[in-house]
C-alpha cells in the first residue's frame, strides 16, 4: 500500500477494529499528502506544532445543507434562509478567532468546575439506575445499557433541560451524532434526518432559551441567556441555539465511546479492572491512559490559510490538513513502549482530548462521567468477561467506538 | 584553623541563584556548595510583588521559591559580597568574613534605581518595587489608603502596580517621558494600548514629562512633585519605578568587564577579564551577566526575564562543570510576560532596534491582538495581548530567522498595515538612561 493511501485504509470500515498499525506506517511521514490532496499529521511533535500554529482554520466544513423538497415556498425561500442562518451561526467548533474565543468563553464561565462536581450526585444515581436496571441478566451491552444514555441524561441536567424532555433529546442526540462526524459523506436521506432532527430541537431550544430568559434557573442554559453587562444578550439567540446543540452532539458519542473504551480495555487487562475494584483511586489515571491508548476521537480536520512547514513537508495553502491525534498518542518517539496500556506511566500528554484552541470544553465533565461508570462497573459486574472481542465498531473513523460491547456477566452486585 | 574546603560559591539566591546551585547538583558536583544572599532570605520568586502581594491576595514572605533538589548547601544569607580578590581566590562578604572558592558563578541581580538623594530621595513615602521588603513596605502604605499615589515610570513595574491600585481603589497619578507607557520595552504603537487601559482604569496619566524634584512636609514626608513642565502634584506616596542597575559594585576593582550595565560574558556564560579573555573558573547568569546573542547580531544584552534567569543559570553550571574543550554557547530568545488591566502581555524577542511593527492578528482597538517587530525586512520580535497561545509559532520564524511579517495568513487577520514602533530616541528620555548594552 502506497504512503497516500494508507488514509484511504483508516477511513475503510474493515479497520476499524485495529488502526493502529496503519497509524504506525502513517507516522514514518509525520506530515503526509494523500491523494486527494489533504495531508494527514501523524506523529506528536508535528500535531503539537501546528494545533498552536495560527494560520490552521476550523471554519472550512460546510454546514449541512437542507436537501431540495420539491415545496418552491421551502427551496427558494425558508431553506436558504435557514441554510444561511446555520452557516454565520455554526457552533464554535467549527469557528475561528475572534468569534470562536468570545463564544467559548461566555461558555467556559459557565461550564465552571463548581457546576461540574455539583453533577457527581446526580451521575452516580444516574449510573446506578442503569446498572439495576439490568438485574438478572447473564449478559449486557454496555453501550446501550449505559455509555448510550448516560451523556445525554448529564448534559441534560447540566443545561436545564426538563427530566421529562429527556428522551426527546436522547432521540435527537442519536440523529444530530453524525454531524460532527468530519469524515461523513451524507446521502440527502442522512441530510435530510440530520437538517430535520436540527430543526426540531431548534424549535424546542428557542422556546426553553425564551423560558430560561423569562425564569432563570441555576444550569447552563440560564447563565448563557442571561443579560451580560449593560443589560445586552451576552449571545445571539442563534449563536445560543448552536451552542446548545453543540454541547449536546460533541459531548454525546466523545463521551459513549470514552466509557465503552475504558471498559473494553479494562476487560483485555482484567487484572486493571481487578486493581481498580478494589481502588476507586486508580480511576483518573486509567480514564487518562485510555484516552491516549483508545481515545474517543482519532481526529480532527483543520484548512490550511497559508503555506505551512512542519516536520520537513510543505502544506499548500486551501489544503485540508488531518490532525491524526489518535497515531499521535502511540507515537514511540513521545512516549516509552506507547503500545502497552499502562495507566502507571507519568508522562502522559496525550491528545485524547485534541489540544490549543479547540481542546475539549467537556473535558472535566468527560472524565468525572467515566470515572464514576467505570468504578461502578468493577464494582457491580460480577464476573464480567467480553462475550466478542473484537465488538463491532460504529462506522465513524473519527469518532471511532464500538457499535455494542457485549460483556457476559455473572448478575449484578 | 584548617580553612574551610573552598568548592563552588553562587553569589547572589535569588531565582538564577537557586536554580544554578540546583543544576550544579543535578549535573552531579558534590563537592562544597556556598550561596551567598545580600538579602536574609531563602531565594524567593519577584513575580508576584508587583502583581498579588500589593494586592494583598498574598503575603511577602509566601513567595519563597520552591527548592526542587537536595542542596546540601552552605546559606550565607544576609551579607552581601562586597569585594572580589581573583588572585588569592576569594570573596569578602559585609559582615567581613572571607570566603574561598574554586570557581564563581555570579547571579548577583539588579538594583532597583532609588530616587536621587538630591532632589528628595530621603523624604517618607518614596518607594521602590525590586524585593520583597519593598513590596512589604509599600503593601503596609497602601492598606493606610494613601490620599494621592504618584507612579514615577511607565515600565512594566509602573504599569503593574498602576493597575493593581487602580483595582485596590486607590488614586493613581502616572507620569512618564515618553508619549506611551511601556514605550522603551514595546514602542509607543504597542504602548499605546496601555495608555488606554490606563486612562480606562481612572489612573491620571501625564506623558512627556517628568518629575524634577520631591517636596517633603515639615515631617519629611512627601508632599508634593514639582514636573519638568512647571505644573506640580500632590502626592503623598510615590513609587519610583525608574528600572534597575546591575548589581555590579562590588566587582570593582576585581579586574572584570563589568559596570553598572552588567558583567560581560562570552557566549558560554563564562565572565570576561578586563582583557577581553574568559575567565575558566567564573561564570555568570540572570539579570547581571550580558553575553552577545547570535541572534541579535551578537549584541551585548543582559535579559532582566524571569525564563532567562532560570535557562541561564542552568546553562552556566552545565559549562561550569564541563572541560574546557566542552563550552556550550548559550542561545535563548528572550522573553517576558507581564499580567495588568486584566491583559497578559507577553513578548518574544528583543523588540529594542525595531524599524516597523506590524498587528497580524486581531486589532488594537479590542485590546487582543499579535504584533510582530521587523527590522531591515526580518521579523526580530512578537508581542501578543490576551493571544499568548500562538506565539510559539512566531518565536519559531524569529529564531528562524524569518522575513517580515513572517505570518500574514493567520486567523483573525486583520488587513496588514506596517507602522513605526515608535521608541523613544535615548534623548527625550534623560530621566532613565539606559540601563543595557552598555559596552565596555
Amino acid at each position: 500500500m502506497s504512503d497516500d493511501a494508507l488514509f484511504a485504509a483508516v477511513m475503510d470500515p474493515a479497520n476499524r477494529a485495529d488502526p493502529y498499525p496503519l497509524y504506525a506506517r502513517l507516522r514514518e511521514r509525520p506530515v503526509s499528502r494523500q491523494r486527494d490532496g489533504s495531508y494527514v499529521v501523524s506523529t506528536h511533535a508535528a500535531i503539537r506544532s501546528l494545533l498552536f500554529d495560527p494560520r490552521l482554520s476550523s471554519e472550512d466544513l460546510p454546514p449541512p445543507r437542507r436537501p431540495r423538497t420539491g415545496n418552491p415556498l421551502k427551496d427558494l425561500i425558508l431553506n436558504p434562509i435557514k441554510n444561511r442562518i446555520s452557516a454565520t451561526h455554526r457552533p464554535f467548533i467549527f469557528r475561528d478567532p475572534p468569534d470562536h474565543d468570545r463564544l467559548r468563553s461566555l461558555v467556559m464561565r459557565e461550564f465552571s468546575i463548581a457546576r461540574v462536581q455539583a453533577l457527581r450526585p446526580r451521575i452516580a444515581q444516574e449510573v446506578d439506575a442503569l446498572i439495576d436496571a439490568c438485574r438478572g441478566r447473564g449478559e449486557v451491552c454496555l453501550v446501550s445499557d449505559l455509555s448510550y444514555p448516560l451523556p445525554v441524561t448529564v448534559i441534560c441536567e447540566l443545561l436545564g433541560v426538563p427530566r421529562a424532555d429527556e428522551p426527546r433529546f436522547q432521540a435527537w442526540a442519536t440523529q444530530l451524532a453524525t454531524a460532527v462526524e468530519p469524515d461523513a459523506r451524507h446521502d440527502d436521506a442522512t441530510r435530510r434526518q440530520i437538517v430535520g432532527a436540527f430543526d426540531e430541537i431548534a424549535a424546542y431550544m428557542g422556546d426553553l432559551i425564551r423560558e430560561k430568559r423569562r425564569r432563570p434557573t441555576d444550569d447552563m442554559l440560564s447563565g448563557l441567556a442571561a443579560p451580560g453587562p449593560g443589560g445586552r444578550k451576552q449571545m445571539s439567540d442563534f449563536d445560543l441555539l448552536s451552542t446548545a446543540v453543540l454541547l449536546l452532539v460533541a459531548g454525546h458519542e466523545t463521551t459513549v465511546n470514552l466509557i465503552t473504551n475504558a471498559m473494553l480495555t479494562l476487560l483485555r487487562h482484567p487484572e486493571e479492572l481487578e486493581r481498580l475494584r478494589a481502588d476507586p483511586e486508580r480511576a483518573p489515571r486509567l480514564i487518562e491512559e485510555v484516552l491516549r491508548y483508545e481515545p474517543p476521537v482519532h481526529f480532527r480536520t483543520r484548512k490550511a490559510l497559508g503555506t505551512i512547514t512542519v516536520a520537513g513537508e510543505t502544506i499548500p495553502k486551501g489544503a485540508p490538513v488531518i490532525l491524526l491525534f489518535a497515531a499521535a498518542n502511540r507515537d514511540p518517539s513521545r512516549f516509552q513502549a506507547p503500545d502497552r496500556f499502562d495507566p502507571d506511566r507519568g508522562d502522559i500528554e496525550h491528545f485524547g482530548f485534541g489540544g490549543g484552541l479547540h481542546y475539549c470544553v467537556g473535558a472535566p465533565l468527560a472524565r468525572i462521567e467515566a470515572e464514576i461508570a467505570l468504578v461502578a462497573l468493577s464494582r457491580r459486574l460480577v464476573a464480567p468477561r467480553l462475550a466478542v472481542d473484537p465488538p463491532p465498531y460504529r462506522p465513524g473513523a473519527s469518532l471511532r467506538g464500538p457499535e455494542e460491547l457485549r460483556i457476559g456477566i455473572d448478575g449484578t452486585a | 584553623m584548617t580553612p574551610e574546603p573552598a568548592g563552588i560559591v553562587v553569589v547572589g539566591a535569588s531565582l538564577a541563584g537557586l536554580r544554578g546551585a540546583e543544576a550544579l547538583r543535578r549535573g552531579g558536583y558534590d563537592g562544597p556548595l556556598t550561596l551567598v544572599g545580600a538579602e536574609p532570605y531563602r531565594p524567593y520568586d519577584r513575580p508576584p510583588l508587583s502583581k498579588h502581594v500589593l494586592a494583598g491576595e498574598l503575603a511577602a514572605d509566601a513567595t519563597r521559591l520552591p527548592e526542587l533538589t537536595d542542596l546540601r548547601a552552605r546559606w550565607r544569607l544576609g551579607s552581601p559580597a562586597v569585594s572580589l580578590d581573583r588572585a588569592s581566590r576569594t570573596l569578602r562578604l559585609g559582615d567581613g568574613s572571607v570566603l574561598a572558592y574554586e570557581a564563581l558563578l555570579i547571579t548577583t541581580g539588579a538594583e532597583a534605581r532609588p530616587w536621587p538623594a538630591e532632589t528628595g530621595g530621603g523624604l517618607a513615602g518614596i518607594f521602590t518595587l525590586r524585593g520583597r521588603d519593598d513590596a512589604a513596605a509599600l503593601r503596609e502604605a497602601l492598606v493606610a489608603r494613601p490620599r494621592q499615589v504618584l507612579i514615577v515610570g511607565g515600565g512594566l513595574i509602573g504599569c503593574e502596580a498602576a493597575s493593581c491600585l487602580r483595582d485596590l481603589g486607590l488614586p493613581v497619578t502616572l507620569v512618564d517621558p515618553n508619549p506611551a507607557p511601556l514605550a522603551r520595552g514595546l514602542g509607543g504603537f504597542v504602548g499605546g494600548v496601555i495608555a488606554g487601559c490606563l486612562r480606562d482604569s481612572g489612573a491620571m496619566f501625564r506623558p512627556g514629562t517628568m518629575v524634577r524634584a520631591f517636596e517633603g512636609d515639615a515631617a519629611g514626608h512627601v508632599a508634593r512633585a514639582r514636573l519638568a513642565d512647571g505644573s506640580t502634584i500632590e502626592t503623598n506616596l510615590v513609587i519610583a519605578a525608574l528600572g534597575a542597575t546591575r548589581a555590579t559594585g562590588w566587582l570593582r576593582g576585581a579586574g572584570l568587564r563589568a559596570d553598572a550595565g552588567g558583567v560581560t560574558c562570552d557566549a558560554a556564560c563564562r565572565v570576561l577579564a578586563a582583557d577581553g579573555t574568559p575567565c575558566p573558573d567564573i561564570y555568570a547568569a540572570g539579570d547581571v551577566a550580558r553575553w552577545p546573542i547570535a541572534l541579535y547580531g551578537h549584541r551585548l544584552i543582559a535579559v532582566e526575564h524571569w525564563g532567562n534567569a532560570i535557562e541561564q543559570a542552568a546553562h552556566a553550571a552545565r559549562n561550569l562543570l564541563a572541560g574546557p574543550g566542552d563550552q556550550r554557547p548559550y542561545t535563548h530568545l528572550p522573553a517576558f510576560w507581564s499580567s495588568q488591566f486584566g491583559v497578559n502581555i507577553k513578548l518574544v524577542g528583543l523588540p529594542e532596534g525595531a524599524d516597523s511593527v506590524a498587528v497580524v492578528q486581531g486589532s488594537r482597538a479590542s485590546r487582543r491582538f499579535l504584533a510582530v517587530y521587523g527590522r531591515a525586512g526580518r521579523s526580530i520580535a512578537a508581542v501578543s495581548f490576551d493571544q499568548a497561545r500562538w506565539l510559539p509559532a512566531y518565536a519559531e520564524a524569529i529564531t528562524a530567522g524569518a522575513p517580515f511579517p513572517p505570518i500574514n495568513d493567520a486567523t483573525d487577520r486583520p488587513r496588514i498595515e506596517t507602522s513605526a514602533p515608535g521608541f523613544p530616541s535615548l534623548r527625550t528620555a534623560p530621566a532613565h538612561p539606559a540601563a543595557e548594552t552598555v559596552h565596555v
